[in-house]
């Protein structure tokens, strides 16, 4: 008995420690990525003068003399993500008010179900929608340089994908309101488009914002779908209707063609890329905590 | 200021916030409507035999190579995210204390895992594979990485599904003196079974789906089915992006209704399974 019990507590310890150490992975493999980004794209910043790395806009790597200059780079992916952000946030928050409210009950879980659909759809596909139909609409319709390619088409491209995260996210926080937000305002004599816009939304308003933070995430890290549609130039943005590219852009045009000096400034973009989408991860943190607490 | 006017302005305004999220909701139901229809009706007509299995020329391409290279993917990384994955959740939900400080840091770990773009992923599995152990460009470096990126996804999802599981299963198994990993492993693990493979299935998804990682990893060679996997490949999604921006127009298409199929497919199977597995149960949904 007093064996059959030892064994069976060395047994239980063992699961423990072990399923403590498979939860630990996802730890060690944050570190192992932080490690090995800013190890290798630290010291090519230092080597190259940080100074020139952040604030000169001409992204040459292959040239005789390369010059890596982040900056036209990294004001397209803000300009990029922003734009997006907007769209698609606010269609997102609309399609989810839709939902809420406005649709008949029948009718909100298969379209609910059909948007999540839009977030199983792969980027290359967006990316080759993308390059078929919107960037040859824009080129003959709307772009007055006569370029399709450019910002405007990435934020196109983007919004879309962006959609389903901001529509499930929204959803939810609305669905969190108490419910007697809803009813309180029709009792004292609002119509339903006034307890939704004016009572239940404000209601929400941080778990709202917590989603578009998500969507600027998602729309900042996608590459594929932005290098199909957004040109190839590394130019300081003048116009959206204009070839340039983002740090995601640079990275993965480069990823296949460069080597040597030019390849390690990839993984120096890399570490940007990375910081950036910590900063946004942590302001999605904050926002949720706050929520939390109250 | 009440009087008729105003009345009927304010209607006015608030019958437009009505008809602005029906626009948004039109809007986002056309886009995704318009994206499937439009890759459907470009791409069918190209499927042929010859893409999907035929011989990899010059003349005619084909998605040997990418299938290959596909199922390799699928197998490594799952093979590799599935098992820690499903026990770091099981770690989470049935034995982590959550006021511990090492358990808070698991999960930040976890959320900035799924926050970083998955070209950060490519770059660093470059690093490692290609930069550092000098292996080259590998299916295994391109499997191994994406493993890290679904990780989070499958831990969430298990972790999830675990929850739903009710605590009187786990109670009334301590109660018949059941320890703690029998318990967990013979009790709410099977009854959970629906959600992991659900979380299973969405993952795999997300494999196929993939492709800035896969560029940047497994070299993107088109045109050589991989022997091993140690050697380097492509994937379908990476074929649609590689015959896109190389001239093959109507092979790009094809392409694109294959793995669009596919991933409407596993979305579908992962329905299915949550309504037939979790029939009969007595609890959940």
């Amino acid at each position: 008995m007093e064996r059959a019990n030892r064994t069976g507590r060395i047994k239980e310890g063992i699961v423990k420690w072990a399923l403590f150490g498979c939860a630990l992975f996802g730890v060690l493999a944050v570190i192992s990525i932080a490690v090995f980004l800013f190890a290798t794209g630290i010291p090519f910043m230092a080597k190259n003068g940080f100074g020139s790395f952040f604030l000169s806009s001409t992204w040459r790597p292959t040239a005789s003399s390369p010059e890596y200059g982040l900056l036209a780079l990294f004001c397209t992916t803000i300009i990029v993500t922003l734009l997006s952000t907007a769209l698609g946030g606010g269609l997102g928050l609309l399609t989810a008010m839709c939902l809420f409210r406005f649709v008949p009950k029948q009718l909100k879980r298969p379209l609910s179900f059909l948007i999540s659909i839009l977030s199983g759809i792969p980027s290359v596909i967006y990316g080759l929608f993308g390059v078929n139909v919107i960037v040859p609409f824009l080129r003959d319709y709307i772009s007055p340089t006569g370029m399709g390619y450019g910002i405007f088409a990435a934020t196109l491209v983007l919004s879309i994908m962006i959609l389903p995260t901001m529509v499930s996210f929204t959803l939810d926080s609305l669905e969190a309101v108490n419910p007697s937000y809803y009813e309180g305002a029709l009792a004292l004599g609002a119509s339903r488009e006034m307890a939704c816009f004016k009572v239940v939304m404000p209601a929400a308003k941080s778990g709202i914002f917590a989603a578009l933070v998500l969507s600027s995430g998602r729309a900042m890290g996608e590459t594929m779908a932005v290098i199909m549609v957004i040109g190839s130039r590394a130019t300081m943005p003048n116009s959206l209707f204009q070839s340039t590219l983002t740090l995601t852009g640079a990275i993965a045009l480069g990823a296949t063609e460069y080597s040597g000096d030019a390849k390690t400034s990839l993984i120096a973009v890399g570490v940007v890329l990375f910081l950036l989408t910590l900063i946004i991860n942590l302001a999605f943190a904050l926002i949720r905590g706050k929520e939390k607490r109250c | 200021m009440l009087n008729e006017v105003s009345f009927r302005r304010r209607r006015g305004v608030y019958y437009s916030f009505r008809g602005g999220a029906y626009l948004g909701m039109g809007l986002s139901l056309l886009a995704l409507i318009g994206l499937v229809v439009y890759i459907l009706a470009k791409g069918l007509p190209y499927l042929s035999w010859d893409l999907l299995f035929g011989e990899y020329t010059a003349k005619s391409v084909s998605l040997v190579p990418s299938f290959v290279g596909t199922l390799y993917l699928i197998l490594i990384s799952l093979g590799i995210a599935a098992p820690i994955g499903i026990f770091a959740a099981v770690f989470l939900s049935e034995y982590a204390v959550s006021t511990s400080k090492v358990v808070g840091v698991i999960r930040v770990a976890i959320e900035t895992l799924s926050g970083i773009p998955s070209i950060v992923y490519g770059l660093f599995g470059y690093l490692l594979f290609v930069f550092y152990l000098g292996c080259g460009y590998s299916l295994l470096g391109g499997g191994i990485t994406l493993a890290l990126m679904v990780l989070p996804t499958i831990i969430r999802g298990v972790e999830e599904s675990l929850h739903s599981v009710p605590k009187a299963l786990r109670e009334a198994s301590f109660a018949l003196g059941a320890g703690k990993s029998s318990t967990t492993f013979k009790i709410v693990l099977p009854c959970a079974a629906p959600g992991i493979l659900t979380s299973l299935i969405l993952s795999i998804g997300r494999v196929l789906s993939e492709s800035a990682v896969l560029l940047v990893t497994i070299g993107m060679v088109v045109n050589k089915t991989p022997a091993t996997p140690l050697s380097p490949g492509t994937s379908l999604a990476l074929d649609i992006y590689y015959f896109s921006s190389y001239g093959y127009r109507e092979e790009a298409a094809a392409t694109a209704v294959v793995l669009l199929l596919l991933v409407l497919f596993l979305d579908g199977m992962a329905l299915l399974v949550t309504k037939l597995l979790s029939k009969g149960k007595g609890y959940g949904k």
